[in-house]
């Protein structure tokens, strides 16, 4: 009888699992289909358009096969591997002084003090701001003639001719780089921050007695436990200056010459000014692909944890 | 090596009772300082913006710079909302933004809830595509969006806008709320239960309503993320009267084409469009901030 009734307790225990992965995966289904339909599968058709060559210009132009010819002609497009150096660049320079400037911020407001609310409040604003926005508030600051860095500069007697930021590419990049470090450092500090107040201050305590400087505090604790938030804000903020795309159609449209020209930018401007389908579906794959590899590097190299931080 | 470092602890406790008041003062001095640094460092571009925009254009082209807007001046402001263009770009950001964080909010939410309170077959698979779609770059399916909204006739519509958005939202939605979903206890879904509802009665009457918080930081955050949208919104609409505002900041170009760049309509289209974000975090900070980072943190 006992038997019987183990059976019977497992069947109904089965059939209730199976009730409720038939939930779960009803549930799950809508996420799942319009993650399918809108991103999935216009990738896979993304690739498929790498291998033809199509353009949009002429109705009824014919749009032949070409294997991997794109691949071929990319590999000799100096204007990609220039779009390649300035978001390695740009990325690379951003990130690396966001991280340091959102870790000092960081390390400087983890305490309580009177107006917490402000500041935090106000390191949102530069999060919630629209990049398109915050790329033409920047244009105006950074105006030649009339622009406030210029007019501050030439009353504080640093220069006596305004600098034109937007028309000397070596100026150019950097006026860039810093309106992005400007967005996007609050959010930074403010990721960092929530890491450090996970770690428990009994720690530094312990340190302290044993003799640890702050600075060694800072190496021996604060930095291995803040290893995960860093390395997720890491991921996040360089497959998004990767992706980088607002800021330079907005603040210089690439210019001067192509000297702030990034991938994605170079990549719309052959969709959508050269019309050209089939090359631009080829660099949309390479980008794709560069984003996969570095969030590759970042979770399974450095073991960046995989649920994270958002934008 | 433990001793002689809790020995070398003990001066400060010698040093003189004014000295340490002095020093103590200078460092709050100095933290105040650079904490105002900070703050004047975030605001500062925002707050040039806005007086900016409250000058008239004799006062915004003086060389050297007027600082303040004296007397300030609304006639900025009365030029954009003068213009159809931008009235209708406001109305179309409301209109797409609010409908992709709604739909993003019904589909996210279940997906959400079966993540976090079922046993289902590819639930690993799942997670690993919403990562996937967090850090998916746009570039790689503006092209065949674009063909095959062309072809369904999708051009100039809104849901040509919405479904990208609701789709490049869920990672923030579904995480948001998993999170939350997560944190409440099982057992008041459980009693609902043996009370005789359904699984899905339990959720709609007694684990939305609990969420309650979740889901509304939850909102502000898609809602921020599709306002602020540029890529799809610049390739999809083209009609005058369908841009989104940030595409029609993107290609402001005045009432009418003066000499000058219109700066002081472009300033205050720009505060505009900001103020609904602005206010939202300043009212809900707290529960952005939370929202934000309780993913990073927790892994």
């Amino acid at each position: 009888m006992a038997v019987v009734d183990l059976l019977g307790a497992r069947r109904r225990w089965r059939t209730q699992e199976s009730a409720e992965a038939r939930l779960g995966l009803l549930l799950a289904a809508p996420a799942i289909a319009t993650i399918l339909l809108i991103a999935i599968i216009p990738l896979g058709q993304t690739i498929l358009d790498s291998l033809f060559q199509i353009s949009l210009r002429f109705e009824n132009a014919p749009r032949p096969f070409v294997g991997l010819q794109n691949y071929g002609t990319l590999l000799g497009d100096d204007s990609w591997f220039n779009a390649l150096r300035v978001t390695g660049l740009v990325s690379g320079a951003s990130v690396a002084a966001e991280l340091v400037l959102g870790m000092l911020i960081a390390l400087l407001i983890d305490r309580s003090f009177h107006g917490r609310g402000i500041v935090r409040a106000s390191v949102l604003v530069p999060w919630a701001l629209t990049t398109v926005v915050s790329a033409k508030m920047w244009a105006w600051i950074y105006d030649g003639r009339y622009g406030i860095v210029n007019d501050l500069l030439t009353r504080l007697h640093v220069i006596d001719q305004p600098i034109i930021f937007l028309v000397r590419p070596e100026v150019t990049i950097w006026a860039m780089v810093a309106a992005e470090i400007w967005k996007t450092t609050p959010f930074m500090a403010l990721l960092l921050l929530a890491g450090l107040q996970l770690i428990p201050h009994e720690l530094y305590e312990a340190a302290a007695l044993d003799g640890a400087s702050r600075w060694g505090a800072f190496w021996r604790i604060t930095l291995p436990l803040l290893r995960p938030t860093i390395l997720v804000a890491l991921l996040f903020r360089t497959i998004d200056a990767v992706r980088m795309f607002d800021l330079p159609r907005v603040l210089t449209n690439g210019g001067p010459g192509k000297s702030t020209e990034t991938v994605v930018l170079y990549t719309y401007n052959t969709f959508f000014t050269a019309l050209n389908f089939g090359y631009g579906s080829t660099m949309a794959v390479m980008i794709f692909l560069i984003v996969l590899l570095v969030s590759f590097i970042f979770i399974k190299v450095l073991g960046a944890p995989t649920q994270g931080a958002r934008r | 090596m433990t001793a002689p470092a809790g020995i070398a602890s003990v001066p400060i406790a010698t040093t003189s009772f004014r000295a340490r008041g002095w020093r103590k003062r200078f460092e709050g001095f100095t933290f105040y300082t650079l904490v105002a640094g900070f703050v004047v460092f975030c605001l500062a571009p925002f707050v040039w913006t806005f007086l900016t925009a409250l000058k008239g254009p004799t006062t915004i082209f003086e060389v050297p710079i007027r600082y303040l807007p004296t007397p300030p001046d609304l006639v900025n402001y009365v030029d954009i909302f003068r213009q159809d263009r931008f009235r209708w770009a406001l109305l179309n950001s409301t209109i797409v933004a609010s409908s992709a964080t709604a739909l993003s909010l019904v589909i996210g939410s279940v997906c959400a809830y079966a993540i976090a309170r079922l046993n289902f077959p590819f639930k690993n698979l799942l997670l690993a595509l919403v990562l996937a779609i967090a850090m998916f770059p746009g570039i790689a399916i503006i092209g065949p969006l674009f063909r095959q909204f062309n072809a369904w006739g999708l051009t100039n519509n809104y849901l040509a806008l919405i479904l990208p958005n609701v789709t490049f939202t869920l990672p923030i939605c579904i995480w948001t709320l998993t999170a939350f979903f997560s944190e409440l206890p099982t057992e008041v879904e459980e009693s609902a239960r043996v009370d005789g509802c359904t699984r899905m009665q339990a959720f709609y009457k007694i684990t939305v309503p609990l969420s309650a918080p979740g889901v509304f930081t939850a909102a502000i955050l898609l809602f921020i993320q599709a306002w602020n949208e540029f890529l799809f919104a610049r390739t999809f609409m083209s009609q005058p009267t369908r841009l989104t505002a940030t595409v029609a900041i993107a290609q402001f170009e005045g009432a009418d084409i003066a000499a000058q760049y219109p700066w002081g309509q472009i300033t205050a289209a720009s505060i505009v469009i900001t103020l609904p974000l602005v206010v939202l975090v300043l009212l809900f900070q707290r529960r952005i901030i939370s929202g934000l980072t309780a993913g990073a943190v927790k892994g």
